[in-house]
């Protein structure tokens, strides 16, 4: 039998961890362009638009991630479209993170008050001037903390391709705990790898808010 | 022709019947005060003079033009029509001089150099050249609100609008701001301004316009509108407030 000593376990969890740290990148990229098209629709005047953003949102937000992942992998090959793990893991993520950071940015951009829009409409922008030159920069300032926040959910998130058989970090610590036997060790270097990507997310986030907040009671 | 003519005009907000047929002409260099209980529908009046707020029903001119509501000529509108708010308004991730240069670039296409200048000109008719690059929330609220004026004047309007300019202001800073008003109006300007500052309409105004539950309830010279009200909803306004 073949043994596999501490060094082969952390060696062949952190290559898994890439995966982890790409599927993550692809899904925070990629959810935030959406997410940035759902917010803009969820804050139109016009209903329609409006109206399919909410739907978007209250289902991705009212449905688990796994099912959304198995929709996006089972689902999409029972149509006859072979996607690969990855594939299918990126698409899912990315559609999970835009409903929730869409709906993130839509409380930041009303949280700019009224007055902004009434001073800069008077000034004669219009609607999309305002947006551009006066609301954006403002709830961008504001997003920025709760946006980094949200990375620690799309990481942790994307434990759950695991099951669809994408081999990352959770995928890799199973394997090899079928292997070596060696649950609590496995398992343990694994919640520790995933700490260590989120940890700096959260004091990220958390300095960011400190500084937003010090510039704000100036 | 007057320059800013309200015929007839009404606003409903739900149930809420705000304003109930308004007349009113003002004529080019005119400044006008419009005084009044609160919730008499003084601020909308004013909103709906330059299209923040749409009204029900009658009719408003400003400049030759019938205010509506599609986008481009509310654009038109508000270049012809500034605002000056109770709370200053300022974009707070812009210094002073880049608030005032905002608007004439991004919607009169200036360039740079040209819009700079002309900030610093707007700037220093408030007596706030040096404040250029500082931000507003380094301002004391006196300056903050004659940066607002000059944010206005950047898109040389021939109307302002001032509404309650002086009500969120220390004591101590509303003369800074009723000064820079004062010569807006010795300039010629045209203002049309709600205020709450009676010995300064008394002074300034042309035209004084008494408010009350959604109507124009008096409206004449200041001198006489002061002296000899002859309503006693006026009557008992000014014993309130003087």
């Amino acid at each position: 039998m073949v043994q596999f000593t501490f060094w082969d376990i952390l060696r062949n969890l952190l290559l898994a961890a890439q995966w982890t740290v790409l599927l993550s990148l692809i899904a925070f990229v990629g959810g935030a362009v959406v997410g940035l098209i759902v917010c803009v629709a969820r804050i139109s005047k016009n209903p329609g638009p409006r109206w399919a953003a909410r739907i978007y949102i209250e289902v991705l937000q009212g449905t688990p991630l796994l099912m959304q992942l198995f929709l996006c992998f089972f689902g999409l090959s029972l149509i006859g479209l072979n996607v690969p793990p990855l594939a299918a893991a990126a698409i899912a993520l990315t559609l999970y993170t835009s409903a929730f950071l869409g709906e993130i940015w839509r409380g930041c951009v009303e949280a700019i008050s009224k007055g902004q829009w009434e001073a800069s409409a008077s000034l004669a922008l219009t609607y999309p001037e305002q947006m551009r030159y006066v609301i954006l920069p403002q709830a961008l300032r504001i997003a920025v903390a709760p946006t980094v926040g949200f990375a620690v959910q799309v990481v942790k998130g994307t434990a759950l391709a695991s099951i669809i058989g994408f081999v990352e970090l959770t995928k890799a610590g199973t394997m090899i705990n079928n292997a070596t036997f060696q649950s609590f060790l496995v398992y343990g270097l694994v919640a520790l790898l995933y700490f260590a990507l989120c940890f700096p997310l959260s004091l990220l986030s958390r300095r960011l808010e400190r500084r937003l907040n010090v510039a704000r009671a100036s | 022709m007057s320059l800013v003519r309200l015929d007839g005009v009404e606003k409903r907000f739900g149930d809420l019947h705000v304003l109930k047929g308004i007349d009113l002409k003002v004529e080019a260099g005119q400044v006008v005060a419009i005084i009044g209980k609160s919730g008499s529908g003084k601020s909308t009046l004013l909103g709906c003079i330059n299209g923040l707020e749409s009204h029900d029903d009658g009719r408003i001119t400003v400049d030759g033009k019938v205010v509506s509501e599609d986008a481009r000529s509310l654009r038109e509108l508000r270049q012809t029509v500034g605002m000056v708010f109770q709370q200053f308004n300022l974009f707070p991730h812009l210094s002073a001089g880049r608030n005032v240069m905002l608007a004439p670039m991004v919607v009169h296409k200036a360039q740079g150099q040209a819009s700079e200048a002309l900030a610093r000109d707007c700037l220093a008719k408030v007596g706030l050249a040096e404040k250029f690059d500082t931000y507003p929330d380094k301002l004391s609220g006196g300056q903050q609100q004659r940066v607002a004026i000059a944010r206005t004047l950047a898109m040389q309007p021939k109307i302002i609008l001032c509404d309650e300019i002086t009500s969120a202001l220390d004591p101590e800073l509303v003369a800074e701001v009723l000064k820079v008003v004062k010569a807006l109006a010795d300039q010629g300007m045209t203002l049309i301004m709600v205020t709450h500052e009676m010995a300064f309409a008394r002074e300034v105004a042309d035209l004084l316009v008494f408010m009350h539950q959604g109507r124009v309830h008096e409206v004449g010279a200041p001198a006489v509108l002061f002296d000899a009200p002859q309503t006693p909803e006026l009557c008992q306004f000014l014993g309130a407030v003087l």
